[in-house]
């Protein structure tokens, strides 16, 4: 367990979720951490930054500081908002060799949320991390 | 309350229900009897093998039953003979095999009719023939209700027009469409007629002769039916102008290394080893579904999706699409995006779909990006929908 080394985002969103009880609870939270987001200007929520293998739409952007990873991410879906921000919650500084190994499945399960990466699930997390190893790679 | 009878004869019903589930989507695909469990694992256990080949008995045996099948759609469908039926791996290969079958008679400038609600294997085929074949793909307009408008549709269907493929029931909108009308005008004009009864057989027992089409496609699976198998009707005149477009196994009549013959219809068309079990399987849901009260199923069914409309419709905020005949409602909800929605249904165990529903096109025409979809069979009960109205209550109130 790499406990040490999670930001500290990633922690309080360990605390938060792995307290919830029942789906209401855990609902709620994600759409709180929603809100949390750093909002995207219209411009950025282009075709160029549109994360494809989403059924909603989902912007991505990512630029790099000292060799650390950083993305800001929207959606037009509030849950899926809040599942982008406890995703960006545990991979946000990474550098590439650690966005590439990152086990995203682990981290969802932990806060209680494996089944939204559930293959058949369209919401596009996948996609997501897809999307942020192939620009980390760039 | 209302209870279905039928319920018990589908075992995934009570299991899904200790687990908390209910199911909604079975516009999707259908849960299975245990007629059709009994069947295929009959056919397992008594020994496999190929059929139209060997002489052995458990071949004579399969062959039997997978012929029997045919027999028994030919009849469920009041076809004129059995070699009418086809057997594909779905209706989406079917209504390919059609595209692929006609393309010698599509010369550039042709017409090809749809409607704006077609499914995308409705869609597709018609669209990439079109492309192949320099003709035009005519999309036919529907009304507000969501059925195809006659008016517009006489406008657009003329002496180019060769092929006329519609929908019997849209997946999306669950509107049943005014084909008695429809296909006559595509008929005044020497078109081909397909209709799409992957929905519509579901729903209502169809008689393709009294339809006057030429083509009738069905899915297996959306009717109680085993996965992996399509049905293709063509009247015997219709399938004669096809060209055969699968080739291999005993679809053949002849075969030397430079040239073949083939089989005419339905062997011609059914190239490779077809989904055997499957079939078989087909045959015992006919049956089944041939022993049940008609007009009580239908009662019921019409009973459900009044329940499903009405409560939908006293709710505030929400929008059918369209004005849904049967079978099924798509709606959206002001100010909530539907994959809020269908992620805290899921939540509490409601089995719907949400997204785009295999229809793009028509998705972008209601000016809407996706919506849900709850789609009954004849095994939901009152309870069912019970359980999804407090579930869309609860989850509103959270959204909103």
């Amino acid at each position: 367990m790499n406990e040490p080394t999670l930001p500290p985002a990633a922690r309080e969103a360990i605390d938060a979720f792995t307290g919830a009880a029942g789906w209401e609870q855990r609902a709620r939270l994600l759409m709180q951490w929603g809100e949390r987001l750093e909002p995207l200007a219209d411009s950025e929520r282009s075709d160029e930054n549109r994360v494809r293998g989403c059924e909603s739409q989902v912007w991505l952007i990512a630029s790099e500081h000292d060799s650390r990873w950083h993305f800001r991410a929207d959606s037009e879906a509030r849950l899926l908002r809040g599942l982008l921000a406890v995703l960006l919650a545990r991979v946000d500084g990474l550098d590439a060799q650690a966005l590439r190994t990152v086990d995203v499945a682990e981290w969802f399960n932990r806060l209680g949320l494996g089944r939204q990466l559930s293959p058949s699930r369209a919401n596009g997390i996948n996609a997501v991390l897809s999307r942020m190893q192939a620009l980390a790679a760039r | 309350m209302l209870s279905s009878p039928w319920r018990s004869d589908f075992p995934a019903l009570a299991v899904m229900e200790a687990q908390g589930e209910v199911y909604l989507d079975s516009a999707a695909t259908a849960q299975k009897p245990q007629a059709l469990i009994s069947a295929l694992t009959g056919y397992y256990t008594s020994g496999a093998a190929n059929v139209h080949r060997a002489q052995h008995a458990s071949a004579e045996r399969a062959t039997r039953a997978f012929e029997g099948t045919r027999t028994k759609l030919a009849s469920w469908l009041n076809a004129a003979e059995p070699t009418e039926i086809i057997f594909t791996r779905g209706a989406t290969e079917a209504l390919n095999l059609l595209a692929y079958g006609m393309e010698a008679h599509i010369d550039a400038g042709d017409e090809i009719a749809i409607t704006a609600l077609e499914h995308h294997a409705n869609l597709l085929p018609w669209q990439q023939l079109a492309q192949r074949r320099n003709a035009h793909l005519v999309v036919l307009p529907l009304d507000k209700a969501g059925h195809i408008d006659l008016e517009a549709a006489t406008q657009l269907i003329g002496p180019r027009t060769r092929v006329l493929a519609a929908s019997q029931l849209s997946n999306v909108l669950g509107t049943q469409q005014p084909l008695h009308r429809l296909l006559p005008l595509a008929k005044a004009q020497g078109a081909l007629t397909v209709v799409d009864g992957a929905q519509g057989i579901v729903h209502q027992r169809t008689d393709v002769r009294s339809l006057g089409c030429d083509f009738y496609v069905l899915s297996s699976h959306k009717l109680y039916g085993p996965e992996g198998v399509g049905v293709l009707y063509g009247r015997r005149e219709a399938l004669a102008r096809l060209r055969h477009w699968q080739f291999g196994g005993e679809m053949v009549q002849l075969a030397e290394f430079q040239h073949a013959q083939f089989r005419p219809a339905p062997l011609g068309f059914e190239a490779g080893t077809p989904p055997i079990a499957g079939v078989i399987g087909l045959g015992a849901v006919l049956d089944y579904l041939g022993g049940l009260d008609q007009a009580a199923l239908a009662a019921h069914e019409h009973r459900l999706h009044r329940m499903l409309v009405d409560g939908l419709a006293m709710r505030d905020g929400i929008r059918l699409l369209g004005r849904p005949d049967c079978a099924l409602a798509s709606f959206t909800v002001e100010g909530v995006h539907p994959a809020d929605l269908s992620h805290l249904l899921t939540e509490q165990g409601v089995a719907v779909r949400s997204g785009t529903h295999c229809a793009m096109p028509l998705m972008g025409r209601l000016g809407v990006s996706g919506a849900i979809r709850a789609s009954l069979a004849f095994y939901n009960d009152g309870a069912d929908l019970e359980v999804f109205f407090c579930a869309l209550d609860r989850a509103l109130e959270l959204l909103r």
